[in-house]
């Protein structure tokens, strides 16, 4: 057997990766543990969001396969932040989980020519510097010019429970122990990061008379123009925490594992677990949980906000202090994960790591959180293995241009010290960067990396012909297009104003460095300055403004040197 | 990458003078100073006496106090050679021409020394900012303010609000990007007022006088119809014949600017042509727009002609001329004679007084125009905050107040920076 390019895992990114490898004609076979768990959404049952929301539509203006999935499952469509300006509205459905995994078998089944293998993945083959494939479990090798890995939380993951201790990624499945293995002996940077998911409830047991509701939009909007809804919708609940929960998630954290000592990871600040939360703003009187439906034929309730890994005892007695949760059965009480990830600042901006070619990474393994920004990393390493294996120009997209240049570029810039997760104010071009004009910014780029396929093609040729004419002025045009151009003119004197501040600057930040630039060279840069610098390897002046804690001298330093070797 | 040339130039002043300082920095510098003594390098830091010659034809051309500075640990980073030559302009140049022909040496440009230093990380850019004005610091007042600089005294102050409007950045984004999804509140009903408050702390320091008035004097325009006495009274206050003082109405055609020290306080005294209603003379008729020009540029204004025409303003002193002639106008401030000295001593009191005002205070924080000029961008920018009712474009505000402040402290922009920068030294610096 011989591929292009090689998938490891069969999350959100490497689903979404192998879709794009294909699309891009290349030969693909996505490898997972468990073929049935292809598409699963191992933690909460929602996808989109603030930032996240930008982030699903712009994977499907490249014609990904996560907006439409999520259409497919949809069970309670919110738009976030609508009462503020439209630059920051937030898509975010509700997800069917089974319907949602069996909407990317769907879609994965219906990719001519991708082939999925279930087995584990014991090491990656590796010839004179340079990746050339996999070895399985069985020892069996299977070559490829391009490997992306896409293995969450999987690698040397381990599971707490108060003081129990298991080694795997999710309940119930094994951990990537070996791979893992071999990656830090390649001398990988990897560090240890931890994630926790809230215990899963029994919604019959649930009072819900005793609690506010939160309806579906009722105005009809997808997370893909190309898809729609289809399923019936359900409502979401909203209760909180009290003083009594507080006092039995303290009575309970000596057995906590976060607190023992036993997990060494540090965990996400914008995903707090309760017991952090509770211990670290002990002023607050109470938290707010949101009650999320797992699905049409199930009776399991996500509480959104009591994500912890207490003991078991605990977890029961926290919920019953909890209005509507009184009487509530828990049917899998929450855990934390603890994996390793791979520091991204080895990565290039294509999110290849400059250390071994051919290899690409993307989700959890390069320390993000979320469904979406492992999506939006699996669509660019797909689109950019497949680049790899058939010697094309890789894909890279700006921060100027989208969420996912922001994320990449913040990633193999500044790395990450917790779960990256995706965030308005991350974006600097935020106002031009919204979630309604993902596919204007996106989708030709698409069609020049050759991810886009023909029915998105068709598609966007007619709301580009529609824009063409909005903008001309025309007023039969259909009421998103109309919209868009309405939202682009209010926006327009800050997005002047923030295009003439890039340009003044576009001249220094564009200043090239050297691939071997020796940072330890240049004259007046501490030793801090420079291992930051050598992790992050920027090769212009603007991404050395960027890596964090580089102080201006150590820029000006920076730049009179380049100037100087430039000549 | 290319070795740097070595590069020298004289750093002490003009010549002829006792003493002249010829620095040469660079790895040749030590071979340049073998060449010129014949003699192994002195121990480092120590001020030895040496013959220096030329070493193509070994004629001598001073008996100097030599110095070596081994690098990196001296003023410019690098090697360092320092020649306290006797200050004769011939022996200077017979100096500088031999240097400039030992190998891989040449003539320092403007600000050379200084870049180097900074290239080399002995100094950070707040540093070079302060330094150039206190090389360059006449008075006592200007030493203090430049030392205030090259302290890093402005760039504490910028991180300081570097750090303020961070937090209310930070209080702005959690309203936005996590509005819905629980503990925080709907809205920060404090911010708009705490980011008004922010603003108007920002336009205190912008009332804070300008370095450039601090670096090049107190601007003080002498004005007046023609014949009114302002040369003779420019003369008078400076002690010397710096205007052209004759009887014959409108002899000052053009301005004519004097700095002096003036009991500490740098000032600069701008004498300008006698303003007449109309004139058929065009020389003259330049002169008298180029005054008005001057008058409302000036900071201190001494208004020489009738009272009752007077610019109006503050800033107007009004004076009476040739009190030795008699008939004192009532409604001047006060009345003078350059000619007996009448009241001089007065007026230069007077004027002092109100210059001293018109500085930054000792050890406070002096700003330059391109400085003010983006705290003034982000003042505004946090002003139309505090009035904006939508949160994503007052966060846009505050993402415009900050790259301003960024501006000032080098996190953005770092070419503007360094281009305006080092353009201030003189050759040698």
């Amino acid at each position: 057997m011989n591929y292009d390019v090689i998938i490891v895992g069969g999350g959100h990114a490497g689903t979404e990766a192998a879709a794009a490898a294909v699309r891009c004609g290349a030969r693909t076979a996505l490898v997972s543990f468990d073929v049935a768990m292809i598409g699963a959404m191992s933690c909460n049952p929602a996808i989109g969001g603030l930032g996240k929301g930008h982030l699903v539509r712009e994977v499907d203006a490249l014609d990904g396969l996560i907006a439409r999935a999520s259409d497919e499952a949809a069970i309670h469509y919110r738009m976030l932040n609508r009462s503020k300006g439209p630059a920051v509205q937030g898509p975010r459905i509700q997800a069917d989980r089974a319907r949602y995994a069996a909407a990317i078998h769907a879609m994965l089944a219906a990719t001519p020519s991708l082939n999925v293998i279930e087995a584990g993945v014991d090491s990656l083959a590796i010839e004179s510097g340079k990746v050339t494939g996999i070895v399985l479990g069985d020892g069996t090798v299977i070559a490829a010019a391009s490997v992306v890995l896409a293995t969450g939380t999987f690698l040397n993951a381990k599971m707490f429970r108060g003081r129990k201790v298991e080694v795997g990624g999710r309940v119930g499945e094994r951990a990537a122990t070996t791979l893992g293995d071999q990656l830090r002996a390649l001398g990988l940077p990897l560090g240890r990061l931890k994630t926790g998911t809230p215990p899963r409830l029994d919604g019959r047991t649930i009072d819900w008379s005793r609690l506010e509701r939160q309806p579906s939009d009722v105005d009809g909007w997808t997370m893909s123009p190309l898809g729609r809804r289809v399923l019936p919708q359900l409502f979401c609940a909203i209760t909180r925490t009290n003083i009594a929960t507080h006092d039995a998630i303290r009575a309970g954290l000596e057995a906590s594992p976060l607190f023992s000592g036993a997990i060494e990871g540090q965990g996400p600040r914008y995903c707090p677990s309760v017991e952090d939360k509770v211990l670290r703003f002990g002023d607050r009187d109470g938290h707010q949980v949101f009650l999320e439906p797992e699905g049409l034929d199930s009776h399991l309730i996500y509480p959104n906000g009591l994500s912890t890994s207490l003991p078991v005892e605990t977890q029961i007695a926290m919920l019953h202090t909890i209005v509507g949760l009184e009487a509530v059965d828990v049917v899998a009480p929450g855990y934390a994960v603890e994996y390793d990830y791979l520091d991204p600042r080895a990565l290039d901006h294509g999110l290849g790591l400059s250390a071994l070619p051919g290899l690409f990474c993307a989700g959890q393994i390069n320390g993000t959180t979320g469904y979406e920004e492992a999506a939006a990393q699996g669509l660019v390493a797909g689109v950019n293995a497949a680049a790899h294996a058939r010697g094309t120009a890789l894909m890279r997209l700006g921060r100027e241009q989208s969420y996912i240049g922001v994320m990449i570029d913040d990633l193999v810039l500044q790395g990450a010290t917790e779960p990256y997760r995706m965030l308005t104010s991350r974006a600097e071009y935020r106002l031009a960067l919204r979630a309604d004009n993902a596919m204007t910014r996106l989708t030709g780029v698409g069609m020049a990396a050759g991810c886009v396929g023909t029915a998105r093609e068709h598609w966007w040729a007619k709301r580009r012909a529609d824009l063409d004419r909005a903008h001309a002025g025309a007023a039969d045009v259909p009421a998103n297009v109309a919209a868009e151009v309405a939202v682009d003119a209010q926006y327009a004197p800050y997005l002047i104003r923030q295009e003439s501040e890039g340009r003044s600057l576009a001249a220094s930040d564009g200043l090239r460095l050297a691939d071997d630039l020796a940072w330890a060279k240049i004259p007046g840069l501490s030793n801090e300055m420079v291992e930051r610098l050598t992790r992050a390897s920027p090769r212009t002046l603007g991404e050395a403004r960027r890596v964090r804690g580089v102080t201006p001298a150590a820029l000006a330093a920076i730049m009179v040197t380049a100037k100087r070797s430039h000549g | 990458m290319m070795e740097r040339p070595t590069i020298f130039a004289r750093s002490t002043g003009a010549l002829p003078s006792a003493i002249a300082i010829v620095r040469v920095s660079g790895a040749a510098a030590g071979a340049a100073l073998l060449a010129l003594s014949g003699k192994a390098l002195p121990a480092p830091r120590s001020a030895v006496v040496r013959k220096l010659g030329d070493p193509a034809t070994a004629a001598l051309l001073d008996t100097a106090l030599v110095l070596w500075f081994p690098g990196p640990d001296t003023a410019t980073g690098e090697d360092l050679v320092e020649l306290h030559l006797h200050g004769g302009r011939a022996i200077v140049a017979a100096v500088e021409n031999v240097l400039a022909t030992l190998p891989g040496l040449q003539p320092a440009e403007p600000g050379a020394f200084t870049r180097r230093a900074f290239e080399n990380g002995r100094i950070d850019l707040t540093q070079v900012e302060g330094l150039a004005d206190f090389l360059a610091a006449e008075t006592e007042r200007q030493r203090a303010a430049a030392l205030v600089l090259a302290e890093g005294g402005l760039r504490r102050e910028v991180e300081r609000w570097q750090t303020t409007l961070l937090q209310l950045t930070a209080r702005a984004e959690a309203t936005i990007d996590f509005a819905d999804e629980s503990d925080v509140g709907t809205g920060d009903a404090m911010l708009q007022r705490d980011c008004g408050t922010f603003a108007n702390h920002l336009e205190t320091a912008l009332t804070n006088p300008p370095a450039e008035r601090l670096r090049d004097g107190v601007r003080i325009g002498i004005a007046g119809p023609p014949n009114a006495g302002k040369s003779t009274l420019l003369n008078a206050l400076v002690g010397r014949d710096v205007a052209i003082a004759s009887p014959i109405a409108g002899t000052t055609r053009d301005i004519i600017e004097t700095p002096v020290n003036l009991g500490g306080v740098p000032v600069i005294f701008v004498d300008m042509a006698g303003l007449r209603p109309a004139t058929n003379d065009t020389v003259e008729a330049i002169g008298i727009a180029r005054a008005e020009a001057a008058i409302a540029r000036s900071d201190l204004l001494l208004w020489l002609g009738d009272p009752a025409n007077a610019p109006s303003g503050d800033h107007v002193l009004r004076i009476g001329t040739k009190s030795d002639l008699g008939n004192p106008n009532p409604h001047t401030d006060l009345s003078v004679s350059a000619v007996t000295g009448e009241n001089m001593t007065v007026l230069i009191a007077t004027i002092a007084e109100r210059a001293i005002l018109l500085l930054p205070a000792t050890g406070s924080l002096a700003l330059t125009t391109a400085q003010q000029v983006h705290i003034r961008t982000a003042s505004d920018a946090l002003a139309r905050a505090s009035n904006q009712p939508d949160d994503v474009l007052r966060a846009e505000e505050f993402r415009t107040a900050m790259r301003a402040l960024d501006r000032i402290t080098g996190t953005a922009d770092t070419e503007a920076m360094l281009d305006t920068l080092f353009g201030r030294f003189c050759i040698g610096k």
